[in-house]
């Protein structure tokens, strides 16, 4: 048995970098599977052997004594480990109980002895002791503490314990009586959930488990510590949060914020972070909850005051922010305004660690995203803005030089703390002009940005592409900075194959530089971007096609004919017409904009309407005949209104069977909107100095469009009745 | 938001002519200063109240309570710039320190400047304008840093804004507040002992000063929070590195030289050999001491006078003004009717007299053991111990002992103890007994002539005659316990005579006359003093009593 164990978990276990055993098999190493400690390079203590066989590889060093001597020791330390799971197998229940308190003593703080017991097979057996219902109390528990030992280990550790199915066995020993034995198991459960490589879905697949769990919370310090460890870890879903929430997670941890260990404090604070996170349900229900005869705000701020540990500041502002942002606190709350808020950008001074900067920035960014009130304050809170442009700073010159250890440190940190500064930024800046200017005034702002959009982290190019968003809502962003700093070329870059969170951002600020004012939208033209946007109108996601026909509409602002012409090319009259019956009302505004904006000045209009006027008319008619909002038929009627002022365009309406109908039926409509737009279109059609505009106001009078026009000229809209009357004039000229 | 709070504490100062509203506003006042600067001694240092009308430009006005400060120049160039300064500069025992200014009115332009200025800086300009001033405007927003151009800073702020200036007298620096928003550090490296200050330069320029009258709008106290907590980590933290093992030797020293200062005998005994140290006094002369000190404390001081005297041979003989001393107690405790001459006379029990919780006999009586603040553990070896608390007990057991012995005998003890509070003690000179006071009035008599002796012969001593005179003041009273003199029956008297002879002892023996310990606590705190004086902020937040217990 022993054996067949060790031969599993080599199995399992091993991740041997091929290299290493293409070098074993090309030189005949067929033994060398019964050496499992060789085969775990990635083990601290084990490179050794690694590097020697590396070594050996390259021929830097010959395969003889210094190998074998590597080899010695390896089989030794094995021997030594296989003394400890042999013990496990004795007859005699006391021995073994001997031999697992030996074990304990033997894997504390050692993560080679861990990773050799794990291999030879420590584990089933010791699950298998814990289990046996023969087993006693004292040895279920010794061996539930070394499994947690185990657990302590490297994230390899973990991943051959779960692999194990080390926690339905963990969670069925929850249900023994005894306390210290359910102690030493939730120990090793919360280290196992607490890590990475733990699937978090574990902890909910029993229904049970939860309740039971929920229940235990009374019955010690310690069992309170770690499973609100556990919860917080493990609560990452909306499911996840329902779940806690329907088994009563708020009632039972609540008392624990005040509990006298500093521990469970902390830990019930994170669970509730995690449980109001985007949960407007709990965040309604948390704002209720009494601790000790106080509201749980005020708890929250008083875990925010400057001499308390600043893990604990920063978890209860998030606390205070999920529970703001779902609606539960109000965002001029004092408690948000002068606590949570400037909690938060103190988390961003430099004298905070790089990890807290980066939690502090996102979270404050996500507090004031929709309020600008916040968003002021921030911005003059202790000089924050400055402050922010501190992020871009690593890895810095000085640690480069100074110091390996904190270079690595800054370097895993850089584009975290990077991302987090954008978000921040274009939170701060996006409602507020002044705001915005001040931000782009920021120390090399705009080149941050710039180089930004083409860094190679994903999340940062989104961080930045929403940057550049929010300040390009400033037209006097784009008139200026963002022209100099030619923000079009690396967003065009970012805009070929991007995943479609970065499209959306990306195409969305893209609309914002084709506005007709601002001075980008003629190189991003000559960059041949419609062809670009034409198949983000054939995309899947809404959002992107919005943006696509934005853009397109944008772009076709009293363009040039050849602009007009291309995009129409582009497009395609099929595809202009299927976003026409576009799902989507947003989209379908938008191309109704772009139609608009097509058919504007006469020449360009007669020459579409040459082209393509059947097919318009038939849109037309279709959408003033459909189920339409109001804005929608407006729209329509003032692409009816530009058609009617071409000079051969007018025909197609005159010489339309249906359409002066139509025309008719909307001045009459109970919508003041909709009667203006038809209104113009018959002045459009009757005015006098065109050709051939005495035959029309003829047939149109015969259609008895004077009555209504007349009719008109006594309405109480002010702009209406104008407007009638110069309609009525063009009759008496 | 702010806003209406702060409104609200202003418009109290409006309405405040009455003494009473006057007298709650001052009561706030001292309140608050007191709860923000506790280390702030204002007998040395007073803090700013209120602003100058001694220190200001002739183009300032000041009113209500001169909290209140308006422009009455013409206005017309930054030549009409005026400004006043408060009465006291910051204290740095202060450790942080923090004012408001309500802008009342921006009146024409808002040229209004708020900040600091040194003694003597020019009042005809605005702060931040010259050398050693500094002050952050409303019109721009900029700071002004000893400099005529300033720095881009802040918001404006106008008509409505309360702005906060906060002096960190730690690190020196400065930040400013806005409706309670910290806008971020504005000056650093400043300079010591500087005054608040506001100056405005356009007709209708209003602003209230708010000193500490009413809450801030700005949570002050969660910044000196902070401090404290990052002043207290830093001594916590206080790199001693390579040296741990002596610094443990040296603090182990200084607690056996206390214990056997105070002839702990027994402690010191088990302390010194669980720390492996030697002591450098004999068991025998500690505990001669400490027979001795319990005598002064229980109020007995003949016996004491006579102990010592066979003891010590030579020591009071040589030392007539400690003699001196001991005499004047023994005839204090006369009057208070605890020393043994007259108790003996006043024919009480010898159970009764020692009630004191420094007499052994008590300490091994079950009834005392009970009872609650004079009591300690049983047996020879913690007697040593009480000593410590000594301060507490002593004026309640003794006028106990005082009651008991003069009236009933059989009383007990415990009974009296937790009487204690409640009745009215009847007490009688010397203990009611006529010859016991015949004896004190002799004994007084002796005591003049001794006086008048060492005055022949060594001249004459102020501190001598103040203590006769005050010790037969007593006489004049018909209550002396409830008279103008009266403290000096308190038991807690006891106290200084008693160390003082202990000293004496000492120093016979060629020992230090105060412990160590005493010493180095004594330094810390006058280092915290000298600290304050010198401008060092952090004093603030490191109190020697916070060590102690």
């Amino acid at each position: 048995m022993c054996v067949c164990n060790v031969l599993k978990h080599e199995v399992t276990f091993i991740a041997v970098p091929n290299d290493c055993i293409d070098a074993l098999v090309c030189l005949g190493w067929k033994s060398f599977p019964l050496f499992p400690g060789l085969k775990l390079p990635s083990l601290p203590g084990q490179v050794d052997e690694l590097q020697c066989l590396r070594r050996w590889e390259a021929g830097l060093c010959s395969p003889s004594r210094d190998f074998h001597r590597q080899l010695a020791t390896v089989r030794e330390v094995t021997a030594t480990s296989r003394h400890y799971v042999d013990r496990l197998f004795d007859p005699d229940p006391q021995n073994v109980l001997q031999g697992v308190i030996d074990m304990k003593n033997a894997v504390i703080g050692n993560n080679k002895q861990k990773a050799n017991l794990i291999v030879l097979g420590a584990v089933p057996r010791l699950l298998y002791l814990l289990q046996q219902s023969s087993s006693s109390l004292e040895l279920r528990t010794e061996c539930a503490v070394v499994l947690g030992s185990l657990a302590m280990g490297t994230e390899n550790n973990i991943k051959s314990l779960v692999d194990c199915h080390i926690i339905p066995a963990l969670l069925q020993g929850l249900l023994c009586s005894d306390l210290i034995f359910i102690e030493a198991c939730l120990r090793c459960l919360r280290t196992i959930f607490i890590s990475p490589v733990t699937p978090v879905q574990l902890l909910y697949t029993d229904p049970t488990v939860i309740p039971h769990i929920m229940s235990l919370l009374s019955r010690s310090q310690h069992t309170q510590e770690y499973i609100t460890q556990i919860f917080a870890h493990c609560c990452k879903t909306p499911e996840h949060q329902m779940v806690l929430f329907n088994h009563g997670a708020i009632q039972n941890i609540a008392p624990l914020l005040i509990s006298p260990s500093y521990k469970v404090r902390m830990q019930a604070l994170k669970c509730f972070s995690v449980l109001a996170y985007e949960n407007a349900q709990v965040s309604m229900t948390l704002v209720n909850v009494l601790v000790d005869g106080e509201q749980l705000s005020q708890v929250f701020a008083r875990m925010m005051q400057r001499d308390k540990p600043i893990e604990m500041q920063l978890t209860a502002a998030k606390c205070l922010t999920y529970m703001c942002r779902a609606g539960a606190i109000r965002t001029d709350d004092n408690c948000i305004i002068l606590k949570t808020l400037p909690c938060l950008v103190r988390m961003c001074s430099k004298e905070r660690l790089l990890e807290e900067r980066v939690e502090g920035a996102e979270t404050l960014a996500f507090l004031m995203e929709p309020d600008i009130e916040l968003q002021r304050i921030a911005s003059v809170t202790d000089h924050l803005v400055s402050m922010l442009a501190d992020y871009f700073k690593y890895p810095s010159s000085v640690s480069a030089i100074t110091d390996i250890k904190r270079l690595d440190h800054d370097l895993k940190h850089a584009h975290e703390l990077r991302q987090a500064a954008f978000k921040l930024y274009a939170s701060l800046g996006s409602n507020d002009e002044d705001i915005r200017k001040k931000i782009t005034e920021t120390e090399n702002m705009m080149d941050r940005i710039v180089s930004g959009l083409s860094e190679s982290s994903i999340k940062v190019r989104l961080a930045a592409v929403r940057c550049l968003h929010s300040l390009s809502r400033s037209v006097q962003q784009l008139r200026t900075s963002f022209h100099d700093h030619a923000v079009w070329k690396p967003l065009m870059k970012l805009l070929q194959n991007a995943p479609d969170e970065v499209l959306v951002m990306a195409s969305s600020t893209l609309c914002n530089l084709l506005l007709e004012f601002s001075p980008s939208k003629e190189p991003i033209l000559e960059s041949g971007v419609i062809e670009l946007l034409c198949s983000l109108t054939q995309s899947d996601s809404p959002a992107l096609r919005v943006n696509g026909i934005w853009a397109l509409m944008n772009m076709a602002f009293q363009a040039d004919q050849k602009v007009k012409v291309e995009i129409v090319r582009a497009l395609g009259t099929e595809q202009l017409f299927r976003l026409l019956s576009d799902p989507d009302t947003n989209v379908l505004m938008k191309t109704l904009g772009l139609l608009r904006n097509l058919l504007s000045t006469r020449p360009h209009i007669d020459q579409i309407m040459s082209s393509h006027g059947k097919q318009i008319m038939q849109a037309v008619t279709l959408i003033l005949e459909g189920e339409h909002s109001i804005e929608v038929k407006e729209q329509t009627l003032c692409i009816l209104a530009n058609i009617a002022d071409g000079n051969t365009a007018k025909e197609l309406i005159m010489t339309n069977d249906d359409m002066p109908q139509k025309i008719k039926y909307y001045m009459g409509h109970s919508n003041v909107k909709l009667q203006l737009a038809a209104t113009f279109c018959i002045s459009n059609l009757i005015w006098n100095e065109e050709d051939g505009s005495q035959e029309r106001q003829d047939k149109l009078r015969e259609m008895g469009f004077v009555d209504i026009l007349h009719k008109l000229t006594q309405a109480s809209d002010p702009s209406l009745c104008d407007r009638a009357k110069t309609a009525m004039q063009q009759y008496l000229a | 938001m702010s806003g209406p709070s702060s409104g609200c504490g202003f418009l109290m100062s409006v309405v405040v002519h009455g003494d009473l509203a006057l007298n709650e506003q001052e009561k706030e006042l001292n309140q608050r200063l007191k709860r923000l600067y506790p280390a702030v001694n204002e007998q040395e240092t007073p803090l700013p109240r209120s602003w100058s009308p001694k220190d200001k430009f002739s183009y300032i006005g000041l009113s209500q309570n001169n909290l209140r400060v308006h422009y009455k120049g013409h206005g017309k160039t930054p030549k009409d710039a005026a400004s006043v300064r408060a009465t006291h500069p910051i204290p740095a025992a202060c450790g942080v320190y923090y004012f408001e200014v309500k802008i009342i009115s921006k009146g024409r332009d808002g040229y209004m400047g708020i900040g600091l200025s040194a003694q003597g800086v020019n009042m005809n300009r605005l702060p931040g304008w010259d050398k050693h001033s500094y002050g952050y405007h409303g019109d721009d927003g900029h700071s002004f840093c000893s400099s005529g151009t300033g720095q881009p800073y802040g918001p404006t702020f106008t008509t409505g804004d309360v702005i906060g200036c906060c002096v960190n007298l730690i690190n020196n620096t400065c930040f400013y507040t806005k409706n309670g928003h910290s806008l971020g550090i504005a000056f650093t490296d400043l300079p010591p002992n500087l005054y608040p200050t506001v100056g405005l330069q356009t007709p209708g320029e209003v602003v209230d000063a708010n000193f500490g009258q009413h809450p801030f709008v700005f949570d002050i106290e969660d910044y000196m929070r902070e401090w404290r907590t990052k002043i207290q980590a830093q001594i916590d933290r206080f790199p001693i590195g390579e040296r741990e093992g002596e610094w443990q030797a040296m603090i182990q020293k200084m607690v056996a030289s206390y214990l056997v200062h105070h002839s702990y005998c027994a402690t010191a005994e088990a302390f010194a050999k669980s720390t492996d140290q030697a002591v450098h006094e004999e068991l025998a002369s500690i505990k001669n001491r400490q027979k001795i000190q319990k005598l002064v404390l229980s109020g007995r001081m003949g016996e004491a006078i006579e102990t010592t005297q066979q003891l010590y041979p030579s020591l009071l003989e040589r030392n007539q003004d400690l003699l001196f001393m001991l005499k004047v107690r023994q005839f204090i405790e006369m009057v208070n009717g605890t020393d043994s001459e007259v108790r003996c006379l006043g024919g009480r029990s010898p159970k009764s007299q020692d009630c004191y919780p420094g007499s052994p006999r008590l300490f091994n009586s079950p009834v005392h053991k009970a009872s609650s603040s004079q009591t300690y553990q049983t047996g020879t070896a913690e007697v040593e111990m009480e000593l410590d608390h000594f301060s507490n007990g002593v004026s309640e057991s003794s006028s106990n002992g005082f009651l008991n012995g003069s009236s009933t005998h059989g009383i007990d003890l415990e009974e009296c103890d937790g009487d204690m509070g409640e009745i009215i003690i009847w007490r009688q000179l010397c203990g009611g007994s006529q010859a016991a006071i015949e004896r004190m009035i002799q004994f007084g008599r002796e005591l003049q002539s001794m006086s008048e002796h060492l005055r022949r012969e060594r001249g004459k001593n102020s501190a001598n005659k103040k203590m006769l005179k005050d010790a037969f003041s007593l006489l004049a009273y018909s209550d002396p316990w409830s008279s103008p003199v009266g403290y000096q029956l308190d038991s807690i008297q006891r106290e200084p005579v008693c160390s003082t002879l202990n000293s004496a002892i000492l120093e016979t023996h060629n020992l230090p006359k105060q412990p160590p310990l005493a010493l180095s606590v004594g330094q810390a705190a006058q280092c915290l003093s000298l600290m304050a004086r010198t401008g060092s902020g952090s004093c603030a937040f490191a109190s020697v009593d916070d060590y102690l217990h």
